[in-house]
């Protein structure tokens, strides 16, 4: 039925991921990731700890494996329309005050909610002088980001949340069909650059105005929540804003205090000072 | 009260709304459990479905990280799945969908069945898939308690029914038994 695994096995084998190929997951919910890791043992047809380890010292395809499965990389494009409906009506037109824009999508996916994003910036006249940098931690979502591609079944869930995210134009200008895929127009994304940046061993790279975070901190523990928050303080310009997903908190974070709360339901901070 | 529980777990789909009110609406204010209640919802409507399951009791919406704390009645949020640590904290994982589901009732189901062992209830409702079967008889598996309203009296049979085929130890219940049950053994 379902088959356990021990914390000193959990801690073995992120200690051998850590050690030998860079990722700490030390500071992950253990919740969901070892909830993950026995899936990726079934799905690789493991019979052992002892397999998954002996794989992981000796063959690094399998690791590149391990990442993929084990990393969350669900995403969508305006996930929560009203958080982005919340960005264009009261965060874009502060930002428009600012010559050059510049935005961080941290733990970006496959980019979905970055192609939103151009969306939004393009409807408020912003995009030409925006720089969006997109990370993430997992190189083959970034490898999918930069195509621009994305499944055809999913746009029709997509266009209901632009709608509901307050958009008012006809989504399909946005994108190319061809049999089952789409290609998000090239305008939209040559103002966006994609690159590897791992949250927890990863600093500062550049100064923003704008820094979205959505749905990542979940997989964090508290302690690491606070560390990656203090990594967007200084990353943030003065008075710049901070966007987490509508069911993540700061709150049991210390250094919550150094950040207002812009819009309390929709999870949208501003550093102070 | 026998107080043999310290989490209750709810899970239902198709009609089960209409018997998760009588349930919530049956339990008394000392009960000291927490209830970890998963429903099947729209995954980017705006909704208040924590206020129509009950008038009578508050129910939370957890976000992450949160306490799981006693005496209170909480929601698993759209479309994310719940799972709860082992420091009795909730966490929220916004992975693939679990049984066509986001929340999946399996998953949290599993999740209290890690952390509460033989001190976890788990209860499903009507519904019209079996999400939740596997995660009641992980419930069962852990030392716990796992009760189905009887498809009999459920307008989707389907998720009770599969809970009873996969796991023989689960307890085919009235809505009043369930009822009885919760108030008596906790």
């Amino acid at each position: 039925m379902k088959e356990e695994l021990s914390n000193v096995d959990f801690l073995d084998i992120i200690n051998i991921v850590r050690l030998q190929y860079g990722y700490d997951f030390t500071g992950y919910a253990q919740a969901s990731i070892k909830r993950r890791l026995l899936r990726f043992m079934g799905h690789m047809r493991l019979t052992s700890v002892f397999e998954l380890k002996h794989r992981l010292v000796n063959d690094q395809d399998f690791f590149a494996r391990l990442v993929q499965y084990i990393t969350v990389n669900v995403t969508e494009m305006f996930r929560d329309p009203l958080f982005y409906k919340t960005l264009r009506e009261q965060v874009l037109p502060k930002l428009a005050a600012y010559p050059n824009i510049k935005i961080w999508h941290a733990g970006c996916s496959t980019g979905e909610e970055v192609f939103s994003m151009a969306i939004l910036l393009h409807e408020a006249g912003l995009l030409s002088r925006t720089k969006i940098y997109a990370t993430d931690l997992n190189p083959s979502n970034l490898d999918k980001a930069m195509t621009g591609i994305l499944a055809l079944d999913n746009m029709k869930d997509f266009t209901q949340n632009y709608i509901q995210s307050g958009g008012l134009a006809d989504f399909s200008n946005y994108y190319t069909a061809r049999y089952d895929n789409v290609l998000i127009k090239k305008e939209l994304r040559q103002q966006i650059v994609f690159f590897q940046h791992n949250l927890v061993t990863d600093k500062v790279f550049n100064e923003f105005q704008l820094i979205c975070c959505r749905n990542v901190f979940i997989y964090f523990n508290r302690d690491l929540q606070n560390t990656v928050l203090q990594l967007f303080y200084d990353s943030l310009s003065p008075r710049g804003y901070l966007g987490m997903g509508i069911k993540e908190t700061m709150r049991f974070a210390d250094i919550h205090t150094r950040f207002e709360v812009v819009h309390a339901q929709h999870k949208i901070y501003r550093r102070k000072e | 009260m026998n107080n043999r529980f310290d989490a209750i777990a709810i899970g239902g789909s198709a009609g089960s709304l209409a018997v998760l009110t009588d349930i919530l609406d049956s339990l008394p204010h000392q009960l000291r459990p927490p209830v970890v209640i998963v429903l099947h919802r729209l995954r980017n409507v705006q909704s208040e479905m924590g206020r129509l399951l009950s008038t009578k009791r508050k129910i939370v919406e957890p976000e992450d990280k949160e306490p799981v704390k006693e005496h209170c009645i909480y929601l698993a949020p759209q479309n994310y799945h719940l799972l709860i640590e082992t420091e009795r904290t909730f966490m929220l994982d916004y992975s693939e969908l679990v049984n066509y589901s986001r929340p999946s009732i399996d998953m949290t189901f599993s999740s209290i069945a890690d952390v509460y062992g033989e001190r976890a209830l788990g209860i499903l409702l009507s519904g019209a898939n079996k999400d939740g079967a596997e995660g009641l008889c992980q419930i069962i598996a852990a030392g716990g308690t796992g009760l189905v309203q009887d498809p009999r009296t459920a307008a989707f049979e389907a998720m009770p029914q599969s809970a009873l085929e996969m796991c023989a130890a689960v307890k085919p219940l009235s809505i009043e038994d369930i009822k009885k049950f919760i108030i008596g053994e906790t």
